[in-house]
């Protein structure tokens, strides 16, 4: 990721080089249908407001994360198969683990 | 101007695919999404190597831009359509773009990527090749394009609309939430700057909102509309959007977009700065 860019960042389990957990806060986890991950779901990060505040596409595996500040957020994801969303806190840095089923 | 002259449904697109003269342009933030499949026939522009010089921190110049849509295959006389994911953020960048060089027969196709793809329409992963031509731009249009001396006097003068996230208006964060936060800079917002985040003005498929509910969106924020407007964001896409929504569908007619944007004012010396959530 270059620091000019604001460029999708590639969606994975495994987390970039460079990233601090001591530090960020990074919400990530997986969409899956019936158990099974998918991949292409648009998964959109909304504040406790429930403001849009940001976007990606799963991958291939269903992967998705987000980089985001202390509170409570709610992930959801809209796929041709059906939405679905779940909140989650996240008091402090760190990994918080996220997922989210549609259908 | 209207908002069948700016933008485009699905419906129509997917029933134009072969219309002669109709040119469909992906522009996406994620550029490998093309690859993987595209709207038939569609060419991709890539926003970040060939949109943007490569050495200095500007756009292509007009040779460059001539250049491109050349090699491209779009003439003068076609009316190009753009989309791209994450609610056409980079779509309404090239499009921003397109008109900055004098091509007026552009349109953004409403909802982008992400409804074609909800609705479940076709996508193509084969590759499109175009015959070249010899296109001709005009030279920059400085009446949407803001520099940073003019964002600088504009404080307390005109409408400056900061479009990024709460957090990276307060300067809680200095990127958007789905990018690493890596970069060392002043966080804050311009003094007198409403924030709207760009992506109210989108509905959660990606389609812009009424031009009723987005009058409304800027003038609850403060937007004055008596009153030349500036949009920034961090590096000047997401404003394209929300210029876009101001310009071209409401029709604001002096509005620019700030492409240096904060990552330029928030490392300028000298230049106030304020923090929080503002006086909105």
């Amino acid at each position: 990721m270059s620091n000019d860019g604001c460029g999708a960042p590639e969606q994975t389990a495994v987390l970039p080089a460079g990233i601090d957990l001591e530090k960020e806060i990074v919400l990530g986890g997986k969409v899956t249908s019936d158990g099974t991950p998918v991949g292409g779901a648009y998964v959109r990060l909304l504040d406790a407001s429930g403001e849009f505040t940001a976007e990606v596409v799963s991958s291939q595996d269903g992967d998705f994360r987000f980089f985001a500040a202390p509170g409570e957020w709610t992930v959801r994801a809209l796929h041709r198969a059906g939405n679905g969303e779940t909140k989650v806190t996240a008091a402090g840095p760190g990994l918080h683990p996220v997922a989210v089923s549609v259908g | 101007m209207s908002r069948e002259d700016v933008l485009v449904t699905a419906e129509w697109a997917e029933n134009n695919l072969d219309t002669a003269g109709v040119v469909f342009v992906e522009v996406d933030e994620d550029t490998s999404a093309y690859d993987g499949g595209h709207i038939p026939g569609a060419v991709k522009i890539d926003w970040k190597t060939e949109l943007q010089d490569s050495v200095r921190r500007d756009f292509v110049d007009r040779a460059g831009f001539e250049k491109l849509l050349s090699a491209k295959g779009i003439a003068n006389s076609d009316k190009v359509v753009l989309y791209g994911g994450n609610n056409n953020w980079f779509a309404a960048y090239a499009y921003w773009y397109f008109k900055l060089y004098g091509h007026d027969a552009v349109q953004l196709l409403d909802g982008g990527r992400k409804k074609w793809e909800l609705d479940g329409r076709p996508l193509s992963a084969d590759p499109v090749t175009r015959d070249e031509t010899s296109y001709t731009a005009q030279e920059q249009d400085p009446a949407i394009r803001a520099f940073r001396d003019e964002v600088v006097s504009a404080i307390d003068t005109k409408n400056l609309v900061d479009v990024r996230s709460p957090d990276e208006f307060s300067g809680k964060l200095l990127a958007p939430a789905h990018l690493p936060q890596e970069q060392a800079q002043r966080a804050g917002h311009i003094p007198s700057a409403i924030n709207v985040p760009w992506s109210k003005a989108a509905n959660e498929d990606g389609t812009f909102k009424s031009s009723d509910e987005l009058r409304e969106l800027y003038k609850d924020a403060g937007l004055d509309e008596g009153k030349a407007t500036i949009a920034y964001c961090r590096i000047g896409e997401r404003s394209s959007h929300t210029w876009f929504a101001l310009h071209e569908l409401l029709g604001y007619s002096d509005v620019k977009n700030y492409d240096g944007s904060w990552t330029e004012y928030g490392s300028l010396v000298g230049v106030p700065v304020e923090i929080g959530p503002g006086a909105n």
